[in-house]
């Protein structure tokens, strides 16, 4: 039974994706515009490091190499939750205008539904800047590169998207509730992203300890990339809780599914 | 006369439109603020690197954060004001009924912007503010002049905003679908307003580029002045500038709109 759902979610999910790439390949300019417009509003933030790079040598005690790699991962990780599910967080405009009541009586997961909707392949230019800044530090740093950290690198980018699709959807079991609050969920999905990009050294401790161990968005990069880097964690902690990444993004992912159930069963349509 | 009263009427209905959105208002305050510290702590890192860096100590670069956290509605860089709606009304053929109103189309929505303004100042500025000064030691002035000159800094900030999205909407009669050149606004707007960095750090020509921008008047411009960095002749010239950027921008919003309503064709039915 649960088997057969997921395997309905997934087949649902790439009907309605299929469904929005065509309609945006109606238009290949306006859809080339839009993924150079992702790629360049992305790249601002990077920009924005460049220039303080073009002021200091060190950040918080990390080189612009090193705090390039944590870029790149971040953006990377962030690029793939945002292109496969990034759609959720409009759960709230459906709530209020009503549109959710159509996708209930569709033979068909909302979840799989909701974060297929408008699919939008622009969103590729995230992830492909993300890569290429992960690429440039990889050129630029050193690293004493062992086959643990080269199989760590994948797995960390793919737990990170996890822990990262597990705060959307968490993000929209809450929509439910508050329907016009899709500016918190921006706080930590955005907002997640943006605090990953710098070295944890910037930060409080308090303020490491809460994404470490209550929103445990430490794990998208910062554990395991300190580990490839070779520098010492944040907190003191065992070097082992680098590998701990894809089984918070299981935890994550388990708390989130079962936020949406609750979410859906407490929901009333508006009626309209 | 009656003119003034009209639009002090839609001032109002922009004001208590965005002051009906609580929840969305309350989730906003709560972005401002996250951002906020995060910002606060990278600035913090670069200060500590580089003491002085801009012209700024410690104190007034944290504050500079907090300013732009506060104002980042209020001047709307990011977008979400009037432009939606009149975007959607040059797409779909409403702004032929607009056109017949007994009220000038830009003054019209310009009435409407400053009331969310003013709304976005009470409801969006003070909260992410107040955090702030909590949680690190802020440079805020103790003396009312300065505020009020900051006030001022704000209201022009607010029409040169205005200006530009107005420029932005405007587009729409040109383009049809306004997406890609409000996703351009946008970027420049964050990037050349000093919301991501203040543009005293920017380097060399680039620097001097962006203060000469009028994005520089939104943002940059009325933290300065609150920070205690514009006083006297310097307080004049600043917003001389905004005025300068205002007035040419509202111009120009003029004559484009004279051009494009010559466009319109009522197709009837």
């Amino acid at each position: 039974m649960g088997r057969s759902r997921l395997v309905d979610g997934l087949r649902a999910y790439r009907l309605i994706a299929w469904m929005w790439i065509r309609s945006t390949m109606a238009y290949r300019a306006s859809f080339a515009m839009t993924l150079l417009g992702n790629f360049a509003g992305t790249a601002l933030d990077f920009v924005t490091i460049l220039l303080m790079f073009s002021r200091v040598d060190e950040l918080g005690g990390y080189s612009f190499g090193q705090v390039a790699f944590l870029y790149g991962l971040s953006s990377a990780a962030f690029g793939l939750t945002d292109l496969v599910i990034g759609s959720v967080d409009r759960l709230g405009q459906r709530v209020r205008d009503g549109t959710l009541d159509t996708l209930l009586v569709r033979p068909a997961p909302v979840l799989a539904q909701v974060a297929a909707d408008r699919f939008a392949l622009r969103r590729l230019g995230r992830i492909t800047q993300g890569l290429l800044v992960l690429g440039y530090a990889l050129a630029v740093v050193d690293i004493e590169w062992t086959p643990v950290k080269v199989l760590l690198m994948p797995v960390m980018v793919i737990s990170g998207a996890a822990i990262f699709a597990s705060v959307f959807v968490a993000g929209a079991a809450f929509q439910f509730v508050a329907q016009d609050a899709s500016q918190v969920q921006n706080s930590f999905t955005y907002g997640g992203t943006t605090l990953l990009q710098y070295p944890p050294t910037v930060f409080a401790k308090d303020l490491v300890r809460g994404v470490t161990f209550v929103l445990p968005l430490a794990f998208v990069n910062w554990l395991p990339a300190l580990y490839v880097l070779g520098l010492p964690y944040p907190l003191d902690l065992p070097e082992w809780v680098a590998f701990l990444s894809p089984l918070v993004a299981v935890v994550c992912c388990g708390l989130s599914g079962l936020a949406w159930r609750a979410g859906l069963r407490s929901y009333r349509s508006t009626g309209s | 006369m009656r003119a003034w009263r009209l639009y002090a009427a839609v001032a109002a209905g922009g004001f208590r439109r965005y002051a009906t959105y609580r929840v969305a208002t309350a989730a906003g305050v709560f972005t401002n603020t996250v951002f906020g510290l995060i910002l606060a702590y990278t600035y913090i890192a670069l200060w500590d690197e580089r003491p002085g860096l801009g012209g700024y100590d410690q104190a007034q670069a944290v504050t500079f954060v907090w300013v732009g956290q506060g104002l980042l509605s209020v001047v709307a860089v990011m977008g979400g004001g009037f432009e939606d709606e009149l975007i959607e009304r040059i797409r779909t053929g409403d702004i032929a009924i607009d056109l017949y109103r007994p009220a000038d189309l830009q003054a019209w929505w310009l009435a409407a912007d400053a009331g969310r303004a003013a709304f976005q100042l009470l409801g969006r500025g003070v909260v992410p503010m107040a955090v702030g000064g909590l949680v690190f030691q802020l440079a805020l002035p103790t003396d009312a002049g300065t505020w009020l000159a900051f006030l001022v800094a704000v209201v022009l900030g607010v029409l040169v905003s205005f200006g530009i999205r107005y420029l932005v909407a405007l587009a729409a009669f040109w383009f049809m679908d306004g997406a890609g050149v409000q996703q351009l606004a946008v970027l420049a707007g964050l990037f050349f307003s000093g919301m991501t960095l203040p543009l005293n750090v920017f380097p060399g020509a680039l620097g001097e580029l962006a203060r000469a921008l009028p994005w520089s008047a939104l943002m940059q411009a009325p933290a300065d002045v609150l920070l205690g960095e514009r006083t006297g002749l310097a307080l004049l010239r600043t917003y001389a500038f905004q005025a300068a950027w205002a007035v040419g921008l509202l111009a120009v919003g003029r004559l484009v709109q004279s051009a494009a309503t010559r466009r319109v064709v009522v197709q009837g039915g």
